[in-house]
């Protein structure tokens, strides 16, 4: 790294190595067995100059050729954008727990006999249920290295345990299903078969809403599955800067319930999004997004913060080794006081979402989802009475999180993106077959 | 890369001494570059190489897989890919044979598209960008360029032993559209397999796509629920690749004896003039290919045939498990993966009916184009328009916000009651199945009309 950042300091004025690698154990089952164990090792190495003003980028696997990474950077710096930035210098950053050294100590047969108790357990529910398993550890190292002297390196574990259950009647298909993940080795696996035999018990029975508007319940992954997307983008600096995203112009504006509170936190511990800095060597921080319903802040890297006449929120984040671009890194958004029951005896006739799939494909930017549900159930006189299908639900964010009849008490992480609790929307319109 | 001699040599000197069902090494070289405009300025040029490899393995029905960037110590990778494999193996190993191959694929008649300068890249984006900026009312747009070549040395421990070269271009186009806090857009997404000769001259289009963003601001919102829906070929293709192609990859299949029984080769799906195809072997389509990741020759496969289900896709372990023959179809998205069952080129074969016939007698419905993208879980799909007309009284009337389409698998097919005549390949798609996306593939259809399709509204 040493070498690269010396010889690219030669033919720029500014320049920034970056080196990930990752040794990934991903255990997998298929139809209720063990099927494969995996071992994937990858380190990427990127250079980013800024020559003459412009900026350069390359990236490449092969550690043993400096020079090369080099002269790619430079012949992209020609056509380059203008660097709006500097550089971090030292910086002090936070101390976050993202590592246990437990992670890599967990033999693979503890990994195996993990996934297959995983499965038995949710089979002892529902013995036709047919089970797709990963139990994943896996161990990363950063170091990020520039010509203005900062620094910055840190280790990290995860692991990841999934489940996908589907369970055939003729040729009607159920889908279950639920990830967790953290730094620390997860053991207890309560929660998660917790949820997923709530799912089967739930979807029991069938039934059919009536197409119009209908108050909806989103439980968190619902939550995830319609809202994470167009929130994600809303709230992205480079949308911002570019004046595509709606917000833009609203901060200081009550856009949105005034209990709805929304922010991106990599300083949790043992979060698999957090990291004591992102990945420009910016330190990590909350970043507050919504307060109370009022637009308080975006995401931004280096480039966009400039753009933007703001600073950077440390959420420079890159896809494997690119170039860093603003990103949601963990959003949280914060729990309200009413149980999950009482929302849906609230409801007459209604919906409770857990998965909405193809939400994400529409005018997101417009804040706008709209997906067939996946996996959600029909509330009749404040119950839940069976399985819904052949449904559509369909709404604009900017609508739908502007009066929320309710947020629900406890808070959940979805994945490794997002922690929400369930949201009560009343009314959504709600397309039907049948 | 070491040249093709030594690396044969290391691979079977690896081999050697390992006790296993089956073995195979996949390494690969890749060079890529990438241009992206985010509205009036150029927001990313970059490049990238890589090298890395994977070794699989297969010992009494269980699976090891080893990736890496190092290419040393590759012996030490098999053994542990033989050693994984083992420790999961409890069953006789089925995998289909295939004769053994030795090939050297080079892409025929098509320059590297890497090689091009980067400045005539530029010069040509730039043009591109002046047009949507001459549309009054734009408020951001994104231009993301991008191209790759790539070759992928295969060998395996039947004595196997494939080069092949391949290349792809990708052009994406957005134009975002904003006015009182109301955001619209339109994109166009388009491929090849190396030929740089396609993002030329679209000037005419890139106009359209910059001015129908402007138009959705005024567009009506749409009323949500059943109706005939007329699909143009892009978004009908994507149709074909969701609705149905992901059904038809055996993986999810071949293990689960319920799935079997529903999708009983014999059963109809669909009326008499239904076809539905995928096949690598057609040449010349971004999911074309001569070998896939597991040495299998290319294949073209009849998923429907007059309305009922013939074929499926295979890799050789899910073709052994249900007894039928390999169909070329197992493909890794890159080194760091092992190959799972994928589609290629998959589309809808051409009928007799014209687009103005189709319409002729529908009193109210939509006309559908082009797609923002589709999603599949299996029974259910759904895919989203990038463009919506109301059909009233025979006649594609006015513009409306995008839609998006839902359906149930096993009875919208059966509600194709009209093929139209005019086949067409999409080349702008990457499918996403797993961890592994965006895998080039290409969809195609003629306009199909479906009735009773239920569209997402407000």
């Amino acid at each position: 790294m040493e070498r690269v950042l010396e010889l690219a300091k030669k033919v720029a004025e500014e320049a920034e190595v970056f080196l990930a690698s990752v040794t990934e154990t991903p255990v997998g089952f298929e139809a209720n067995r063990l099927k494969r164990l995996e071992t994937r090792e990858s380190t990427s190495l990127s250079l980013r100059i800024i020559k003459e003003g412009k900026i350069g980028f390359a990236t490449t696997t092969k550690l043993g050729d400096p020079q090369a990474l080099v002269r790619m950077a430079v012949d992209t710096a020609q056509f380059g954008v203008e660097a709006r930035f500097t550089f971090p210098s030292q910086q002090a950053y936070p101390q976050v727990e993202v590592y246990d050294p437990g992670v890599e100590a967990i033999p693979i047969e503890d990994m195996v006999e993990l996934g297959d108790s995983l499965i038995a357990k949710v089979r002892d529910h529902t013995p036709e249920l047919v089970c797709e398993a990963g139990v994943i550890k896996s161990m990363g190292r950063v170091r990020i290295l520039n010509s203005r002297g900062g620094e910055a390196s840190y280790q990290k574990s995860f692991f990841t345990v999934a489940l996908e259950g589907t369970l055939i009647r003729d040729t009607d298909m159920l889908f279950v299903g639920e990830v967790e993940s953290s730094c620390q080795p997860i053991m207890d696996l309560t929660a998660l078969t917790d949820i997923v035999t709530l799912q089967l018990e739930l979807a029991k029975n069938t039934a059919s809403v009536s197409s119009g508007q209908l108050p909806v319940v989103f439980t968190p992954r619902g939550v995830r599955s319609a809202f994470l997307s167009p929130l994600a983008l809303a709230f992205n600096g480079r949308m911002v800067v570019q004046g595509a995203s709606p917000m833009v112009g609203r901060v200081g504006k009550q856009l949105f319930d005034n209990r709805f509170s929304l922010w991106d936190d990599t300083t949790i511990a043992y979060r698999p999004a957090s990291c004591p800095c992102d990945d420009e060597g910016v330190p990590s921080q909350k970043t507050v997004l919504i307060e109370k319903g009022i637009v308080a802040n975006f995401l931004y890297d280096l480039q966009t913060a400039a753009l933007a006449g703001a600073r950077s929120t440390g959420n420079g984040n890159r896809g494997r080794g690119g170039m860093p671009s603003p990103s949601v890194s963990a959003l949280v958004i914060e729990a309200g006081d009413t149980p999950f029951e009482e929302m849906v005896r609230d409801m007459k006739e209604g919906l409770v979402v857990e998965q909405l799939i193809g939400a994400e494909q529409g005018n997101i930017l417009g804040g706008e989802f709209s997906g067939n549900v996946l996996l959600g159930y029909k509330v009749e006189k404040g119950e839940i009475v069976g399985r819904v299908k052949d449904t559509m639900v369909s709404g604009n964010i900017y609508h739908a999180l502007t009066e929320l009849s309710a947020i629900g008490r406890e808070a959940e992480w979805v994945g490794s993106v997002i922690r929400t609790p369930a949201l009560y929307c009343p009314t959504l319109a709600v397309a039907s077959k049948g | 890369m070491p040249e093709t001699e030594q690396i044969r040599h290391l691979i079977s000197h690896a081999f050697k001494g390992q006790h296993a069902d089956y073995i195979e090494v996949r390494i690969e070289e890749r060079e890529a570059s990438r241009i992206q405009y985010r509205g009036r300025e150029l927001e990313e040029t970059g490049r990238s190489t890589s090298l890395g490899g994977n070794v699989r393995a297969l010992v009494n029905g269980g699976w090891g897989f080893v990736s890496f960037n190092e290419l040393d110590g590759l012996e030490g990778k098999v053994e542990l890919a033989v050693n994984q494999a083992r420790l999961v193996g409890k069953e006789a190993s089925s995998f289909a044979s295939v004769a053994p191959v030795v090939d050297m694929v080079e892409p025929e008649g098509v320059k590297d598209p890497t090689t091009i300068p980067l400045a005539q890249k530029k010069s040509l984006l730039d043009e591109y960008n002046e047009i949507i900026w001459s549309t009054p009312k734009i408020q951001t747009s994104v231009i993301a360029y991008g191209d790759a070549a790539k070759k992928v040395i295969f060998a395996n421990s039947e004595g196997s032993y494939i080069e092949q070269t391949k290349m792809d271009v990708s052009l994406r186009i957005a134009v975002i559209a904003r006015e009182n806090g109301d955001v619209q857009q339109a994109t166009m997404s388009l491929g090849s397999s190396g030929d740089f000769g396609f993002t030329q001259g679209l000037q005419h289009q890139v106009k359209e796509i910059a001015q129908r963003a402007v138009a959705l601001l005024l567009a009506p919102h749409f009323k949500g629920g059943e109706y005939t829906v007329v699909l143009d070929p892009v978004l009908a293709g994507v149709f074909a690749h969701e609705a149905f192609g992901h059904l038809s990859e055996s993986d999810f299949v071949y293990e689960n004896e319920r799935l079997r029984e529903i999708m009983v080769l014999g059963r109809r799906f669909g009326g008499e003039h239904l076809n539905i195809v995928d096949g690598a072997a057609i040449p010349g389509f971004r999911g074309s290919y001569k070998y896939d990741d597991e040495g299998v020759p290319a294949t073209k496969t009849y998923l429907i045939r007059e309305g009922v289900l013939v074929g499926r896709l295979h890799s050789r372990e899910t073709a052994a498990k249900m007894g039928e023959e390999p169909t070329g179809n197992a493909r890794a998205l890159d080194y760091r993966h092992p190959p799972i069952v994928r589609m290629t080129n998959t589309f809808i074969e051409p009928g007799k009916v014209s687009f103005d016939e189709m319409v002729a007698d529908i009193k109210e419905g939509v006309y559908v184009k082009n797609w923002y993208g589709g999603m599949t879980s299996m029974e259910m799909f759904t895919f989203s328009a990038g463009e919506a007309y109301m059909i009233r009284d025979g006649r594609v009337a006015e513009l409306l916000r995008p839609v998006v389409l839902t359906g149930n698998v096993f009875v919208t097919l059966g509600n194709i009651d009209a093929i139209g005549n005019d086949l067409e390949m999409n080349q702008g798609g990457g499918c996403g199945k797993g961890a592994q996306s965006p895998l080039p593939v290409s969809n195609g259809s003629p306009h199909i009309r479906i009735s009773k399709c239920l569209v997402g509204g407000r």
